[in-house]
C-alpha cells in the first residue's frame, strides 16, 4: 500500500529485534474474542480509483463560481489569490506542528505574530490570539470570558447576532447558570434591534452581543451601546462575520468594543461548505490574561537574535487543565496563514480597494431590485449583504431560482424557521458578482415571483 | 517571628500582621516565575484557602493561606518585577500580608530549622 | 596550438581556516533572513490589481473607516519569497521523522489536498439550496459510515471542530442524558496521566474533576476506580490506548463497573491509530469516543490546525447529538439543522469541517479496510522496535509490549546533568523533531515516542543510532552537547521568561 513503507523483509526483521513471532503477539491486550474483527468496508484503491470516485461525488454539487451566486450569511466569496493556495501548500507549513519547539518552528511563530497584528489593526484593538476555530465557537468563548472579568452571568445576545451563533452560545452554556437572553431579530428596523440591546443591559448584565454588520446586513454605530454596557460595568462584545467590511466601516475597536470576535473565513479561505473557518479574536491589553487560545510573542535567543514563542501559556490546558480559560487546545493555523498572506498581498490600500468594490456591487444590486415587483429592500444601510421582502416565500423562490442555474441567496427561515420572516431573503453581493449575474437574478426573479 | 510551611510559604509575624512569601525551596523548584496573581486588599480567607497564584513559563502553582485572616496589604512591586519572588523570594519577594484571625493556627508550623529538616526529607 | 585562456581551477581545493565572517546582507548562504511585513512593506503597496470604481452613493450610514488600518502590503513577488523564507524555517513531517507521542504525525497525502480542492467540494457554500449539494451530503454520509463501521458504535457527530471540541460534545451529550434520566451527577473522573484537554473540558461542563490513580504497570487501577464509582460519578474520562501508550487489558471489566454504576465511559480517541482495524471500541464497552481526524487520519497538522473532531455514540448516547447532522432519505440524503429536545443543540457554526471530510475520507478510501488495519500494525511494530531497541540505554516506563508509541523517562539521565529538555533539544541537532516531552506527567521527565507507520525501516535505524548515540553521550559526562543545544538549527533556544514577563503580542512602529 502506498503509504505504507514497510516491506514483509523489514517486518520480519523487526519482529525478530523485539522477539515475538506474530505482530498480534504485540496486541496481547486486547481480548481475543474482540481482536480482528471482520470490518465490512472496501479494501483498499489506487489514486486514480479514489480521485474518479470522489470527483464523480464532487460533481453533484454546484460550484459557487459555476453560477450567479448570491450566498452569504455569515460566510462569503471573495477571489482569493493563486499565490495564496500554492504557499499553503509549502510542506513546511502544511505538514508542521503547533510551534513548541520553537527553535525549528520561526516560520510558524513569525506568521501567527504578523497575523496577530493584522487581527488587532484590523478591529482596531490591542491584541488578538492566534486564532479560534471559528467565529461562532469564538463568541461563545468571549460570553465565557466576559463571566470571567466582570463576574457577573447574564449575556444579552442581539437580534442582530446570526442564528447559527446564538445558538453556539446557549448550547455551550446549557448546563451552567448563566443567563442568556436572545433578543429577536428584526429585519425590517435595525435601529430598533440596537435600541432593543441597549434598553435590555441593566447592573446584571455581563456582556451584550452585537453583530455588525448584522446578519440581516445593516452596518450601525454602536457607540450608544458601548456606552450603555460601560456605564453598567458590562463588556460589549462585537462580532463581525464579514471580516471584509473592515476595510470600508469604522471597526469595533473605535466604537467602544471590549472583545472582537470575527470569522476570517472572507480572507485567504474558500468556502469549503462550512469549514474549515477561522476565529478571530480581540480584545484589549487589560483583558489579555483572560483571553483564550494561543499567543505568540516576541522574545530573544540566547545569541541575542530577535524571535517568536507560545507564550502566557499558563492559561491554557495543557498546563492549567481544569482551571484553564478554554479547554481549546488547536488554532486554525493553515487558515491564519492563508488570511495573512492574502491579507499582505491587499494591504491597506489592496483591501480598501476590495471592500469598496464589494460594497459597489451591493449598491448596485439594490438598484437593480428597485424595479422588481414583489422584492422590498429592507436596509438602509449595510456593507456587501442586504436583506429583501418578497411577495412570497422566500425558500421556494431560492429553490425555484437553483432549478435555474442561480444561487439566490439564503431565506431567512432556514436560520429563523418558524419565527414569521418566511417572506425575508438575504442577498451577499461581493466583488465576484458581476453585472451580468445581477440581470440574471433580476430576470429569474421577475419569472418566479 | 518567622514560621513556615508545609506548602513552602513562610510567614513573618508582627504582632498581628503576618507577612507571607514562598520559600527559596519552592522558587528554585518552580524555574522562573512571570507571573502572580494577588488576592485583593480586604478579602478574607480560612487556613487553606487557595489565596494566590505563581506562575512561571511552564506550571502555574496555587498558593494557600496559611492562617485564617483578612488580606491587609499586597505586594504590587511583583506586577512589575515577578522575577523577585526568584531573587528575593524571603524579603523583597512577599506576596501579602495578612491580619491573624486565630494566632492559635501559628502553634502548629515550623521554624527555620524545622523547616530545614522538611526539605531535606524531601530530597 | 589555439588557446582558450579563459580556463579557471575546477578542484575543491584546500579547506579554509578562517570562515567565522559576518555576511554584509545578514543572510548565511542558503539561510535567508526576513523581517516582518511591517518592515518590509507599506500601507501604500499592493499585490493585488484593486478593482477600479466608478463614484457612487455609498449607503453605510455614514460609518466610512477614516482612521488608518496600518496593514502592510507586499507586491506578489515579495510576498512569495517572504512566506517561503519564513517556510524554510520549518520543520515538518516531509522533513523527517516526527515523532511526536500522542499527536500521530503520519505522512499527509498529497491526493487528499488535490480532492479537497475539486471546486465541488471547496467552492461550496453551507447555506446553497440542499438540491445543490447532494454530493456534499453524501460524503458526509459516507464518512460516518466508515467512523461507525470501524469503531462498531451505531451514531456519528461530524461537527466538533477539533479533538477537545469533540470532547466537549462527548461531556454534553453525558450530561443532556443524565439531566434527561433525572439524575444530574457532579463528577468525573480522568486518571493523572489524562491529557489536560480532558480535566478542562469536564470542568467546562461543569464537572468537579477527580483523578484514578494508575497502578505500577501503568494500567488504570481497577479496584480503585470501583471505590470511586459512586452515584455522584458522571463519566469516566480514559484515553484507550492510554498516553503512556499501553491498552487497558481491564477495559471490559472498567466498562461494566462504569455501567453498574450508572455512569458513562467516555474514551478519548487520539489514540485511534494503534487500533484500528484491530478493535472496535463499540466492543469494548465505550458510549462516547472522538476522533483526531488531524491525527489517525492524516489531515494535516498545518502548525497548528485546523482539526477536526467527529464523536461516535452508543445508543444510549445517540439521541442527544448535536445539529447538524445528515439523514438517509427515499430519494438521496438531507440535513437535519434544528434540534429536537433531545439533541445537545448545536456546537458551531454550519456544518463543520468539510474540507478535512474530504481528506479523511480520500485517506480511508486509499487505504480500506485492510491498509487501515496494516497501518495500526506498522504504527504499533515501529513503536515496539524503538522500545526494544532503546530499552538498554533509555529507561522505558513500562514493560513492553507497547501499542502505537513507546514511553521513557529520565531515569537514564540521572546524574549526568543532562535533563529530558536538554535531550530534546540535542536530537534537534541530529535533525529531528523532539519526541514529547514531559507528557504524560505520570512519569518524570517523560519522553513520548511515536514513529507512526509512515517511517521505513531505514528511518527507524538512522533515528534510532542517534538517540543511542545521545544516550551515551549524556552517560559519558558529555554535557555541552546537551545544555546549549540546539547549536545548529536556524534559532538557539529562546527566552521564554522574558517573553511571558514582558508579553509583546504585536508589533508597534514605536519599536
Amino acid at each position: 500500500m502506498r503509504y505504507l513503507p514497510l516491506t514483509a523483509t523489514d517486518r520480519q526483521a523487526m519482529l525478530d529485534k523485539i522477539g515475538v513471532r506474530h505482530v498480534d503477539e504485540l496486541f496481547k491486550d486486547i481480548p481475543n474474542d474482540v481482536l480482528n474483527p471482520e470490518i465490512d468496508l472496501p479494501r483498499h484503491r489506487s489514486e486514480m480509483e479514489v480521485e474518479r470516485y470522489l470527483s464523480r461525488m464532487a460533481a453533484k454539487n454546484t460550484a459557487a463560481g459555476s453560477v450567479p451566486f448570491f450566498v452569504g450569511a455569515g460566510a462569503y466569496k471573495h477571489h482569493v489569490p493563486a499565490t495564496v493556495d500554492h504557499m499553503i501548500q509549502r510542506g513546511e507549513f502544511l505538514t508542521a506542528y503547533t510551534p513548541y519547539q520553537p527553535e525549528i518552528a520561526q516560520g510558524t511563530l513569525q506568521y501567527i505574530f504578523e497575523f496577530q497584528t493584522q487581527v488587532a489593526q484590523l478591529t482596531g484593538m490591542d491584541v488578538a490570539n492566534a486564532s479560534m476555530y471559528d467565529g461562532s465557537t469564538g463568541c461563545s468563548e468571549a460570553v465565557m470570558m466576559a463571566r470571567r472579568v466582570t463576574r457577573k452571568k447574564k449575556a444579552i445576545l442581539a437580534g442582530s447576532l446570526h442564528a447559527h451563533y446564538a445558538s453556539v452560545v446557549a448550547t455551550t452554556t446549557q448546563f451552567t447558570d448563566d443567563v442568556i437572553e436572545r433578543l429577536a431579530p428584526n429585519p425590517a428596523d435595525p435601529e430598533a434591534e440596537l435600541q432593543a440591546a441597549i434598553d435590555a443591559i441593566d447592573a446584571d448584565t455581563s456582556c451584550v452581543v452585537f453583530q455588525n454588520p448584522g446578519v440581516f446586513g445593516s452596518v450601525l454605530d454602536l457607540r450608544p451601546l458601548a456606552e450603555k454596557a460601560h456605564e453598567h460595568k458590562a463588556l460589549l462584545i462585537v462580532v463581525v462575520t464579514e471580516v471584509m467590511s473592515l476595510g470600508l466601516t469604522q471597526s469595533p475597536g473605535e466604537m467602544g468594543a471590549d472583545i472582537v470576535v470575527g470569522e476570517g473565513q472572507s480572507i485567504g479561505n474558500g468556502l469549503n461548505f462550512g469549514g474549515p473557518y477561522l476565529g478571530l479574536f480581540a480584545t484589549n491589553q487589560k483583558f489579555v490574561r483572560q483571553m483564550p487560545g494561543r499567543l505568540c510573542g516576541e522574545t530573544v535567543d540566547a545569541d541575542g537574535k530577535r524571535g517568536f514563542v507560545l507564550t502566557l501559556s499558563t492559561r491554557e490546558q495543557h498546563i492549567r487543565r481544569e482551571k484553564a480559560t478554554s479547554n481549546i487546545c488547536t488554532n486554525s493555523g493553515l487558515c491564519a496563514l492563508a488570511f495573512t498572506i492574502h491579507m499582505t498581498l491587499l494591504g491597506e490600500k489592496g483591501l480598501r480597494g476590495v471592500s469598496l468594490a464589494n460594497h459597489k456591487a451591493a449598491v448596485d444590486l439594490r438598484d437593480a431590485l428597485k424595479g422588481v415587483d414583489g422584492v422590498e429592500v429592507l436596509n438602509r444601510t449595510f456593507f456587501n449583504e442586504f436583506s429583501v421582502k418578497l411577495s412570497r416565500d422566500a425558500a421556494s423562490v431560492v429553490d425555484a431560482l437553483a432549478d435555474k442555474g442561480i444561487l439566490a441567496g439564503v431565506p431567512a427561515s432556514r436560520l429563523y424557521p418558524g419565527e414569521g420572516l418566511d417572506d425575508v431573503l438575504i442577498l451577499a453581493a461581493t466583488e465576484t458578482v458581476s453585472a451580468d449575474d445581477i440581470s440574471a437574478l433580476v430576470a429569474g426573479l421577475k419569472e418566479v415571483l | 517571628m518567622l514560621k513556615f510551611t508545609e506548602e513552602h510559604e513562610w510567614l513573618e509575624v508582627e504582632g498581628e500582621i503576618a507577612t507571607v512569601g514562598i520559600t527559596d525551596y519552592a522558587q528554585n523548584a518552580l524555574g522562573d516565575v512571570v507571573f502572580v496573581e494577588l488576592p485583593e486588599v480586604g478579602a478574607s480567607y480560612e487556613k487553606g484557602d487557595e489565596v494566590a497564584v505563581v506562575e512561571s513559563v511552564k506550571a502555574a502553582s496555587e498558593v494557600y493561606a496559611p492562617l485564617a485572616g483578612e488580606i491587609v496589604e499586597v505586594n504590587e512591586a511583583l506586577e512589575g518585577e515577578p522575577g523577585l519572588v526568584n531573587s528575593a523570594a524571603l524579603d523583597a519577594g512577599w506576596f501579602f500580608k495578612i491580619k491573624i484571625a486565630d494566632a492559635g493556627e501559628l502553634d502548629d508550623m515550623m521554624d527555620e530549622t524545622a523547616y530545614a529538616e522538611f526539605i531535606e526529607g524531601l530530597e | 596550438m589555439s588557446m582558450n585562456n579563459q580556463g579557471r581551477p575546477t578542484s575543491a581545493g584546500a579547506a579554509t581556516e578562517n570562515t567565522d565572517f559576518e555576511s554584509f546582507s545578514g543572510h548565511k548562504g542558503l539561510r535567508l533572513a526576513e523581517p516582518l511585513i511591517f518592515e518590509l512593506g507599506s500601507t501604500e503597496t499592493t499585490g493585488v490589481d484593486v478593482p477600479e470604481v466608478d463614484e457612487f452613493e455609498m449607503a453605510i450610514g455614514g460609518l466610512e473607516r477614516t482612521s488608518e488600518i496600518g496593514c502592510p502590503g507586499l507586491s506578489e513577488p515579495d510576498t512569495v519569497r517572504h512566506y517561503t523564507r519564513l517556510s524554510r524555517r520549518n520543520y515538518g513531517i516531509d522533513m523527517g521523522v516526527f515523532p511526536l507521542g500522542s499527536c500521530t504525525m503520519k505522512h499527509n497525502p498529497r491526493l487528499n489536498e488535490k480532492m479537497a480542492r475539486l471546486p465541488g467540494f471547496s467552492d461550496i457554500h453551507p447555506l446553497q439550496p440542499k438540491s445543490t449539494v447532494r454530493g456534499a451530503m453524501q460524503l458526509m454520509d459516507e464518512l460516518s459510515h466508515w467512523l461507525c463501521t470501524l469503531t462498531g458504535m451505531p451514531a456519528v457527530a461530524l461537527s466538533p471542530k477539533a479533538g477537545a471540541h469533540g470532547e466537549l460534545c462527548g461531556v454534553m451529550a453525558i450530561r443532556s442524558a443524565l439531566e434527561a434520566r433525572g439524575d444530574a451527577r457532579e463528577v468525573i473522573l480522568c486518571p493523572e496521566s489524562a491529557h489536560g484537554t480532558n480535566p478542562a473540558t469536564a470542568a467546562f461542563c461543569g464537572y468537579k474533576v477527580k483523578a484514578i490513580p494508575a497502578k505500577d504497570n501503568g494500567r488504570v487501577d481497577l479496584e480503585a476506580l470501583k471505590e470511586a464509582l459512586d452515584d455522584t460519578v458522571a463519566a469516566v474520562m480514559l484515553t484507550n490506548p492510554n498516553t503512556c501508550g499501553l491498552f487497558e487489558n481491564e477495559i471490559r471489566d472498567i466498562a461494566d463497573a462504569i455501567h453498574a454504576a450508572g455512569a458513562f465511559f467516555y474514551c478519548d480517541g487520539a489514540n485511534f491509530n494503534a487500533i484500528m482495524g484491530k478493535a472496535r471500541p463499540g466492543d469494548l464497552g465505550v458510549d462516547a469516543m472522538h476522533f483526531n481526524l488531524h491525527k489517525t487520519f492524516s489531515t494535516p497538522h498545518g502548525g497548528g490546525g485546523p482539526g477536526s473532531g467527529p464523536v461516535v455514540f452508543s445508543d444510549a448516547l445517540k439521541a442527544h447529538v448535536p445539529v447538524p447532522f445528515v439523514v438517509k432519505t427515499d430519494d438521496g440524503f438531507d440535513l437535519i439543522e434544528e434540534a429536537d429536545d433531545k439533541s445537545m443543540g448545536r456546537l458551531v457554526a454550519y456544518h463543520g469541517q468539510m474540507g478535512m471530510y474530504v481528506r479523511a475520507l480520500s485517506y480511508m478510501l486509499s487505504h480500506g479496510s485492510d491498509g487501515i488495519r496494516q497501518a495500526a500494525e506498522d504504527a504499533v511494530l515501529n513503536a515496539n522496535y524503538v522500545l526494544a531497541s532503546l530499552g538498554d540505554v533509555m529507561t522505558a516506563s513500562f514493560d513492553g509490549p507497547c501499542m502505537h508509541e513507546a514511553l521513557f523517562d529520565d531515569r537514564f539521565l540521572k546524574d549526568t546533568g543532562v535533563t529530558t529538555l536538554d535531550f530534546a533539544k540535542a536530537m534537534i541537532d541530529e535533525g529531528y523533531h523532539p519526541m514529547t516531552m514531559y507528557f504524560p506527567l505520570v512519569v518524570h521527565g517523560a519522553m513520548l515516542i511515536e514513529p507512526t507507520e509512515s517511517e521505513s525501516k531505514f528511518n527507524m535505524d538512522q533515528f534510532i543510532a542517534s538517540m543511542r548515540g545521545l544516550a551515551g553521550e549524556a552517560k559519558a559526562g558529555n554535557v555541552d552537547r546537551f545544555s546549549g543545544a540546539p547549536y545548529h538549527a536556524p534559532w538557539k533556544r529562546l527566552d521564554e521568561t522574558q517573553a511571558a514577563r514582558n508579553p509583546v503580542l504585536r508589533y508597534s512602529p514605536e519599536e
